[in-house]
């Protein structure tokens, strides 16, 4: 670890966890390049299990960026190159044996906006476990979608009306049935992209209350643009700017001791 | 002055009226900004509009109603024994207006020899490069003398009309330009006054297609009941002599069949091989491939049907015969449906593949994320999330296509022959309607006899299907189209 920090031209400035939570996804020299554009200039991070990891950071800062190496997005992406090392439980996620496929399923995601399926709430939720084969039976598979849609505290909404489209359900509706979706092919970590920034304060307030709940069993990586979601939602921050990871540590402390200059400029307003 | 001369004077006195307008808006803007309710350019089309559209208007009118106007005037000057007869009274016509034509060429000299009858105006006119058919009348050299005056006149007065048109809107507009007149709305209305009209010009050509239709299939209706034309299974439309009373079958079944056949295996071709190259262009090709790769598929559509038609009976026709048709003992003759049908979905693969190109890839890319994220592969995404959503419209570019297929003519007449006959036997040769609409108007036959008509009675037919097609095909995409929005 010493040895890559060393290597590196820019050194993060780093503050331990104090409680210790094992590491899940580790991460060294992260390199991505669009076409013949940086965007990220090696990222090296530790991510906690169980807990939620805040990114934060101007736009354009390279944290969607970083947050979609880590299940392999980027690949889908015509001309992005990603270099540098990403472990998932100690298995390296860029290995050419590995099924990214699987990985996919590991690392499940929510997006920025909703993207429901123009299918049925059900099919919606059922997608996932039906590819991977999750289900032996049909009340196997009701079982997980419901399970599913309760650890979504979405089900008492919408139990009545399972086969109505998903489009049909309200934004935040929409964006929980998106989390109901991921969490249902049981993944270990859920990446979030801004997951509340298409909804209303209420609708927000539901997600966020939601994500404290699943820290609980998975490991959570949200990108924010909004500070307060971080310091409610999250237990590590990481502040990246230009491409760099500034600063990484436990969130209290991020937000009210901050070590580096920049991240206590960013986070009482003063640029992003 | 002629048509042309009168346009150019239109277009040279509008454009004068463009200037002018310009010119005197400036001039009273005084270079200030904010004196004009309108830029200078306004100004100008302004006077050009006013200059140009009443002249236009009047011109068209004129020109439109001059046939009528010298018409009425032959008639009135023809003896009352011509009038009578009806059938008669158009050669009649016609006959006087040769005779008006011929005597423009004449000399004064030889006009006056005419009158007195000394030569006959006959020769006269045929040395002039004007054959007649028959010696002239009296009476049609009087209606003929009338309609030159006449018909002068009118041009006259087309020319002082036009000309009194273009002054007047001319000055009119020019008077009228001040700082604070609205010419940007008078500009306004009148392009969209000129969508419209170009918008109707559209739907009352396609309203006037279907209207010739349909007088011309109720008269063949009125000799063949609709029940024999629908429900009658031979085609057997005999060419007989005109007045006969002998017309044969018109049963429309055969030709139905032979279209439905021959389309089915159109689809059969094009469905499968448009919609996989159209997937494979949207999901997998990369922007490298696809910008070559698609512009090349789509000269398919480019290529003339009788081009395929070549290729049908050249290439495909005698290899399918003698490597399938005589191996099995299921058809010994280069045309047949299999053939038209192959060479037809070949052609109408880029109508399926460019639309549902265009479609697939319109679906969201949240949605191809969202399906990937969860670990799906990219065909299971394509499969499951892309095609459903991309459904409605895929379906509509199929029913476009099959519009396109029911309506081909060239390759059907190479490649499946012109037999009408309804068999399920793939290898025989069949015929489609269009064919038998070409088949039945190519002949030396009169336009009153069932046979001809019967052509009417069929475009009309395949005028609903193609349009119920088009229709159904609309409908399927409005209803479903937001599906994903």
């Amino acid at each position: 670890m010493s040895a890559v920090q060393a290597a590196t031209p820019f050194e993060t400035v780093r503050t331990p966890d104090p409680a210790n939570r094992p590491i899940k996804v580790h991460t060294a020299k992260v390199k991505v390049t669009y076409g013949q554009k940086e965007a990220l200039h090696g990222v090296s991070i530790d991510i906690a299990e169980k807990a939620v990891t805040a990114f934060i950071g101007p736009s354009g800062c390279g944290k969607s960026t970083f947050l979609r190496c880590i299940n392999r997005m980027n690949d889908t992406i015509a001309g992005a190159r990603v270099e540098g090392k990403i472990t998932l439980d100690e298995q390296d996620i860029y290995d050419p044996d590995l099924d990214v496929v699987e990985l996919r399923a590991r690392v499940g995601m929510v997006f920025q906006k909703p993207n429901p399926f123009p299918k049925s709430i059900f099919d919606n939720v059922a997608y996932g476990p039906r590819i991977h084969g999750l289900a032996r039976s049909k009340a196997d598979l009701e079982e997980i979608v419901v399970t599913s849609l309760q650890k979504a505290s979405l089900f008492n909404e919408v139990k009545d009306r399972l086969s109505e489209p998903g489009t049909s359900l309200s934004g935040g509706q929409q964006q929980r049935l998106c989390i109901a979706r991921a969490i249902a092919v049981s993944p270990e970590v859920i990446l979030m992209d801004e997951p509340c920034s298409a909804l209303d304060p209420i609708a927000t307030a539901k997600v966020e209350e939601l994500i404290d709940e699943l820290r609980a069993n998975f490991t959570i990586v949200i990108v924010t643009h909004s500070m307060q979601q971080a310091a409610r939602v999250s237990q590590r921050t990481a502040f990246f700017h230009l491409g760099h990871l500034i600063e990484e540590g436990p969130t209290d402390h991020v937000f009210t001791n901050p070590l580096e200059q920049r991240t206590q400029d960013y986070i009482t307003g003063r640029f992003g | 002055m002629g048509p042309l001369w009168l346009l150019a004077l239109i277009a040279g006195l509008s454009f004068f009226g463009f200037v002018l307008g310009h010119w005197k808006s400036v001039v009273l803007s005084g270079k200030a900004r904010g004196a004009l309710a309108a830029r200078p350019g306004y100004y100008g089309a302004y006077v050009l509009i006013w200059t140009a559209i009443p002249a236009l208007l009047i011109l068209v009118a004129l020109s439109v109603g001059r046939p009528f106007l010298i018409e009425h005037t032959v008639r009135v000057n023809l003896p009352a024994q011509v009038l009578t007869n009806a059938q008669q009274l158009s050669l009649e016509v016609s006959g006087v207006e040769q005779v008006a034509a011929g005597l423009k060429l004449v000399t004064p000299e030889e006009l006056e020899d005419i009158r007195i009858g000394v030569v006959a105006a006959r020769s006269v006119f045929a040395r002039h490069g004007l054959p007649l058919g028959e010696d002239v009348k009296p009476y049609q050299l009087m209606a003929a003398g009338t309609l030159n005056l006449v018909s002068d006149g009118l041009d006259t007065a087309i020319d002082a009309a036009v000309v009194a048109a273009l002054a007047f809107g001319l000055i009119f507009a020019f008077v009228r330009v001040k700082p604070r007149l609205r010419a940007r709305n008078l500009v306004e209305n009148t392009i969209l006054a000129l969508m419209i009209a170009a918008s109707s010009v559209a739907i009352l050509t396609t309203v006037g297609i279907v209207l010739s239709l349909l007088f011309q299939a109720l008269q063949f209706f009125s000799m063949v009941s609709p029940a024999n034309f629908y429900l009658g299974t031979v085609w057997d439309p005999r060419f007989a002599a005109a007045g006969s009373t002998e017309s044969g079958q018109f049963g429309f079944l055969p030709l139905f069949w032979g279209t439905l056949y021959i389309s089915f295996f159109a689809m059969l071709v094009a469905v499968p091989i448009g919609l996989y190259s159209a997937i494979y262009m949207a999901e997998y090709a990369g922007s490298k491939v696809r910008s070559t790769a698609k512009p090349l598929i789509e000269i398919l559509a480019g290529i003339p049907t009788i081009v395929y038609g070549f290729f049908a009976l050249t290439t495909v026709g005698p290899l399918i015969r003698d490597y399938v048709a005589l191996p099995l003992g299921l058809g010994t003759s280069g045309n047949n449906v299999l053939t038209a049908g192959l060479v037809m979905g070949i052609m109408i693969i880029p109508y399926v593949s460019s639309l549902s190109d265009d479609i697939i890839t319109a679906v969201p890319r949240s949605l191809r994320d969202g399906s990937l994220a969860l670990g799906a592969t990219r065909s299971e995404t394509t499969r499951l999330v892309i095609l459903p959503a991309a459904l409605p419209g895929v379906v509509g570019a199929v029913l476009l296509a099959m519009s396109r297929a029911i309506g081909e003519t060239m390759i059907v007449v190479l490649a499946a022959g012109v037999a009408a006959r309804a068999s399920l036997n793939p290898f025989e040769e069949m015929t489609t309607i269009t064919v038998k609409i070409v088949n039945q108007l190519t002949g030396d036959l009169e336009f009153t006899s069932p046979q001809t008509l019967v052509a009417f009675a069929l475009g009309l037919t395949l005028f609903v299907i193609t349009l119920g097609l088009n229709v159904l095909a609309l409908t399927i995409v409005r209803k479903y189209r937001e599906q994903y929005e």
